[in-house]
C-alpha cells in the first residue's frame, strides 16, 4: 500500500513537471468505519485523470470535481463526506463512516 | 503543496527515509520535516509519536489545527535461514505488511517450493546481504542454527542501523555465539543488540508459534517507545 502511495505522489510530480495542473486530495480525519485511513491520497490532473483513493471508490467522483475547481482557483478546500450529509449520501459513502478530505493545488506558491 | 515540497517528499521516500508534512488546514500553510530534523522540531513529541505508529492525523497546536502526514518507509524483514520456522515466519511477516527476503546459501533449503512468492537469495551472507542495503526500517533475524551462516550474517547486521536483530538458540547457544562473535571483533554493544533467545516468551512450541513470538517482539520494538520496549523484553 505504501509503495502504491509512493507511485501516486511520483505521478503528481511528473504531471506537474509535464505542465499539467495538479491537485492532491488527502484524507485528514475519519470517524466510524471509514474505508481508508488518514493520509490516504488521490491525485488529480486537469484532464480529470486521477490515481489513488480516498474512500475505496465511494466519493472519488465528487472529490475529482472539487479538485478541478481547486486547480482553477489555486485555493485549498476542506471537504467532508458522511452519512448525515445529503450530498455524501448521494455520492454514496455507504459504509457508514465520515471522512474529511483536504484538497490542495500542487505547485501553489 | 509547493512543487518543491512534493519533490522533496518523493526524494526522501525513494531513499527510504521517513518524512512528515505538516499542513495548517485553515489556510494550506505547509512545512516538511525530515527525519534528521524531527528531534529538534517544536512539535518533536507529536512527530515522534505519529512516526512510531506510522500514522497520519490531526493535532491541535497553538490554536491551529494541523494535519501531520506521515510518510514512513515500508518495514522490511530479512531472514537468514530458509528453515522450517522461516516457512511460518515469512507469510506471517507479509501479512503484517513487511517486505520479506530470505537468505540461505543451501539451495535445498532456499527453494521456491518451500517459499512460494518470497524473494529468495541462495548465496552466502557476505554476498547476499550488502546489496540489500539494510536500514533503520529493517528487522533482521538469523535462524539457521549454523554458525558458518549465522555468524557472518550477524556481523553484517552489526554494521547496519536495523531496528531489530534476533538470533535463534538457547541461552547456552547464545553465550557460545557471543564468545565467537567477540573473538571475531564484535563489541559488547553489538552483542547487546541481539535478541536471544529470539521472540517474546509466550511458551511457543511449533514453528508457527515461534513465528508469532518473533513477530510480536519485532512489533514491540517497532511501535513501543524505546524505554518501554526494553522493559517488555526484560
Amino acid at each position: 500500500m505504501l509503495n502504491r502511495d509512493e507511485d501516486i505522489l511520483q505521478a503528481a510530480e511528473n504531471w506537474q513537471k509535464a505542465g499539467h495542473g495538479v491537485a492532491l486530495a488527502t484524507v485528514v480525519e475519519t470517524w466510524g468505519s471509514a474505508p481508508r485511513p488518514a493520509g490516504s491520497s488521490l491525485v488529480i490532473n486537469d484532464d480529470g485523470t486521477f490515481l489513488g483513493s480516498v474512500s475505496g471508490g465511494c466519493v472519488e467522483g465528487a472529490v475529482v470535481t472539487e479538485a478541478l475547481d481547486v486547480i482553477a482557483s489555486g485555493k485549498p478546500k476542506m471537504l467532508e463526506f458522511g452519512v448525515a450529509d445529503e450530498t455524501a449520501w448521494n455520492v454514496g459513502l455507504s459504509c457508514g463512516g465520515t471522512i474529511r478530505v483536504f484538497v490542495e493545488k500542487v505547485g501553489q506558491s | 503543496m509547493k512543487l518543491e515540497t512534493l519533490t522533496q517528499v518523493n526524494a526522501e521516500r525513494a531513499a527510504r527515509r521517513p518524512v512528515i508534512v505538516i499542513t495548517d488546514t485553515a489556510n494550506g500553510d505547509q512545512r516538511l520535516v525530515k527525519a534528521k530534523d524531527m528531534a529538534t522540531d517544536p512539535l518533536a513529541a507529536e512527530l515522534s509519536k505519529q512516526l512510531r505508529m506510522g500514522k497520519s492525523g490531526m493535532i491541535e497546536s497553538g490554536g491551529k489545527k494541523l494535519f501531520l502526514n506521515v510518510y514512513a518507509p515500508t518495514a522490511r524483514l530479512v531472514i537468514v535461514g530458509a528453515v522450517h520456522i522461516s516457512q511460518a515466519l515469512a507469510p506471517l511477516a507479509r501479512s503484517l505488511d513487511y517486505d520479506v527476503t530470505v537468505v540461505d546459501p543451501r539451495t535445498a533449503f532456499a527453494s521456491p517450493e518451500r517459499f512460494p512468492d518470497v524473494p529468495l537469495i541462495a548465496e552466502w551472507p557476505d554476498v547476499a546481504l550488502p546489496p540489500l542495503n539494510i536500514d533503520h526500517y529493517t528487522a533482521f533475524v538469523a535462524v539457521t542454527h549454523d554458525p558458518k551462516i549465522d555468524d557472518p550474517a550477524l556481523r553484517h547486521a552489526f554494521e547496519c542501523d536495523c531496528f531489530y536483530i534476533g538470533a535463534l538458540g538457547s541461552r547456552k547457544t547464545h553465550a557460545k555465539r557471543a564468545e565467537r562473535l567477540k573473538a571475531q571483533g564484535a563489541s559488547d554493544a553489538d552483542i547487546a543488540r541481539i535478541h536471544a533467545p529470539i521472540g517474546l516468551s509466550i511458551g511457543a512450541v511449533s514453528p508457527s508459534e515461534i513465528a508469532v513470538s518473533i513477530m510480536a517482539e519485532i512489533t514491540a520494538e517497532l511501535r513501543l517507545p524505546k524505554e518501554t520496549a526494553k522493559v517488555q523484553a526484560a
